[in-house]
């Protein structure tokens, strides 16, 4: 029924995932590294001219959704922990970067103090989730991430009362653009004859960001600490007995994938101007484990395209409306209704089609394609 | 390896309750430095309970146990296995997915240091470490004998060679206690008689060795000393030749009557 699941098994350990995608031969690696970089440079003005600004806005998006994605999939790609509450992370550094910067506390803090701070937080509330959810594991540190969550946006609903932290549910606004030595992201620059607005600033900023949190990624997994993350995914128990400290590796986990969801929620609010808690709903975290579990769980590639198809899929979708104008002289069916229904028949049916994700690690491709299971005895048998 | 003491293990009066039932009461043994020491008794006498209490997984309700001059009771089983105690398991707990140099890899984390920092700057010490752990890795996939398998995912492997493979993953922790769960269950006469070879040639390399075993004829061919548990408590303990003929242990084997 799977057709990708019946590919050549690589035996090799290295390179894999997206160091695999990389020729052999050096000059050949250096040539791929260079028309790609280049690519990626034109990519914002060429978008720009041919689909329209929006269309930028929507990949700076984007990038800062691959980042928030590959946090999560340290927690839940590597180390195995569900956590349906991975927005909370997100809404705080988005918090943190927006209350440091805004008239909302006269606060204007230096940007390179203030994402930092907004990371380091961030992972301190990872660890706080952590620490109570140790035990558990699957559904239930699922529901309590869910639960954890929620509280944290309640908590910025309702933080106006009876000091005003978070403006409520009115949201803070006048949030400072990224800024530094006085040059503003906010404005337009013109080079020679380029014009770089400021979504085509803050591309190159996220830009850089994301291929920060995917190189960082991809050294984590190949890594000691990798492997530990690993070992407790697949057996958390044999993992302790070989000498892991299972506490403190998971601690990490959620600490890294926190520091990354914290990051980019700086970033957010310094790109958006504007935040409240309507954009850290468990919507968003489902749509982030969406695009983690639909790109590949574990594998770093997977997870960056998971997160730019998501990311682009549903504004593609927008032009529904205006397609049906076109063809059939009318709007039948609402395009928000079809945007849905459109984007859930793509979950069932990737699913059920490769249901190890667009792009999964090899490991996991092999997980689903249906062979035994050694590690799936009973945890307690030992008895 | 010289040492004042010759006594590598001592436990003393263990006991460990589920509910209302005694799985193990008041057991008590000393395993010396070289030996291969015996566990056995039939099914449900509190073997793998022992096993646990002495790996740190279970929290024993009396007694405690020493481990080379150190007392162990109620430590966690990473502080166990970095103390030298590592073991295997009666149902294999390999990590499934990953090859099997991977799994022997991740044996070697308890004797090494790399953190978060080291793992993304990949500096000269982390990078040395690594290569390490690999070479080590590869010697003890060797060492056990499936260095063809090293980078078959461990569920791929066959049943001896994953039971081989979890022998490796334990030695990866430099243990100076290997203690093994039922390792010949499910194997044919050629595969234990392997083991056989294989678990002598690890004593010989200076490892202590705790075996829980149900094929008599490997026990009493290669075990040193042997105890016997029934019902939670040690009924026999001796050479094998001596615990053979044990009046206690036949009636725990085969039944009153008998003896």
């Amino acid at each position: 029924m799977c057709s990708g699941c019946s590919t050549r098994i690589t035996l090799v350990r290295r390179p894999r995932g997206m160091a695999a995608l990389m020729p052999k031969n050096t000059i050949a690696r250096w040539l791929a590294v260079a028309i790609v970089g280049l690519c990626l440079l034109v990519l914002p003005f060429a978008v720009d001219a041919f689909l329209g600004r929006a269309w930028v806005r929507i990949i700076d998006v984007a990038l800062l959704f691959t980042m928030l994605a590959l946090g999560l999939n340290i927690v839940v790609g590597f180390a195995g922990l569900l956590d349906l509450g991975y927005i909370a992370f997100f809404a705080v550094g988005a918090y943190g970067y927006a209350l440091l910067s805004s008239p909302q506390l006269g606060i204007h803090w230096p940007l390179m103090v203030v994402l930092p701070l907004g990371a380091l937080v961030a992972a301190m509330f990872g660890i706080l989730l952590g620490a109570p959810t140790l035990r558990l594991r699957g559904d239930y540190l699922a529901i309590v991430t869910l639960g954890f969550g929620e509280i944290i946006r309640i908590f910025l609903n309702n933080l106006n009362r009876p000091f005003n932290i978070t403006n409520g549910p009115q949201g803070i606004t006048l949030i400072d653009p990224l800024q530094l030595d006085g040059i503003a992201l906010s404005k337009t620059y013109a080079v020679g004859n380029i014009i770089i607005a400021a979504v085509h600033s803050y591309y190159f900023v996220f830009l850089g960001c994301a291929l920060l949190a995917i190189f960082v990624s991809m050294r984590l997994e190949d890594s000691r600490i990798g492997r530990a993350w690993i070992a407790i995914r697949e057996d958390e128990l044999a993992a302790s007995a070989m000498g892991i400290n299972t506490r403190n590796i998971k601690l990490l986990a959620f600490a890294m994938g926190a520091t990354f969801g914290g990051l980019s929620g700086g970033l957010f609010a310094a790109f958006q101007g504007f935040i409240s808690p309507e954009s850290f709903t468990l919507l968003d975290s489902i749509m982030v484990l969406c695009m983690v579990v639909l790109g590949g769980m574990g594998n770093v590639g997977g997870v960056v395209l998971g997160a730019v198809l998501l990311t682009a899929l549903p504004e593609a979708l927008r032009y529904a409306g205006p397609l049906q104008q076109e063809w059939f002289g009318g709007i039948y069916i609402d395009p928000s209704n079809l945007r849905m229904l459109l984007f859930g028949l793509a979950l069932v049916t990737m699913m059920l089609f490769r249901p190890a994700g667009l792009w999964p690690s090899t490991t996991r491709r092999r997980e689903f394609s249906g062979e035994g299971n050694a590690a799936e005895e009973e945890p307690n048998a030992a008895r | 390896m010289p040492h004042a003491d010759a006594s590598l293990l001592a436990a003393n009066g263990i006991t460990k309750v589920f509910g209302g039932l005694a799985a193990l009461s008041d057991v008590s043994l000393t395993v010396s430095r070289g030996q291969i020491f015996g566990l056995i008794g039939p099914n449900g006498a509190g073997k793998t309970t022992l096993f646990n209490v002495l790996t740190g997984l279970y929290q024993p309700d009396g007694g405690e146990f020493t481990f080379n001059g150190a007392r162990l009771t109620r430590l966690k089983p990473h502080r166990v296995a970095a103390h030298g105690i590592a073991r295997t398991f009666q149902n294999i707990r390999l990590f499934a997915n990953m090859s099997a140099l991977e799994n022997v890899m991740v044996g070697r984390h308890v004797r090494t240091g790399a953190g978060v920092f080291g793992a993304i700057l990949r500096n000269a010490a982390t990078r040395s470490e690594e290569a390490a752990v690999m070479r080590r890795a590869r010697e003890l996939l060797d060492y056990v004998g499936i260095a063809q398998h090293t980078d078959e995912l461990a569920h791929h492997l066959s049943y001896g060679d994953q039971r081989r493979l979890e022998i490796a993953r334990a030695l990866a922790t430099d243990p100076l206690l290997l203690a093994l769960d039922e390792p010949a269950a499910g194997m044919n006469a050629t595969e234990t008689a392997g083991l056989r070879l294989l678990l002598e040639k690890i004593r010989q390399d200076g490892i202590t060795l705790l075996l829980i075993e149900h094929d008599v004829k490997l026990v009493m061919g290669l075990c040193d000393r042997v105890a016997v548990l029934d019902y939670g408590r040690k009924i026999a303990e001796g050479a094998p030749a001596e615990v053979q003929r044990d009046h206690a242990v036949i009636e725990a084997y085969l039944g009153g009557g008998f003896a």
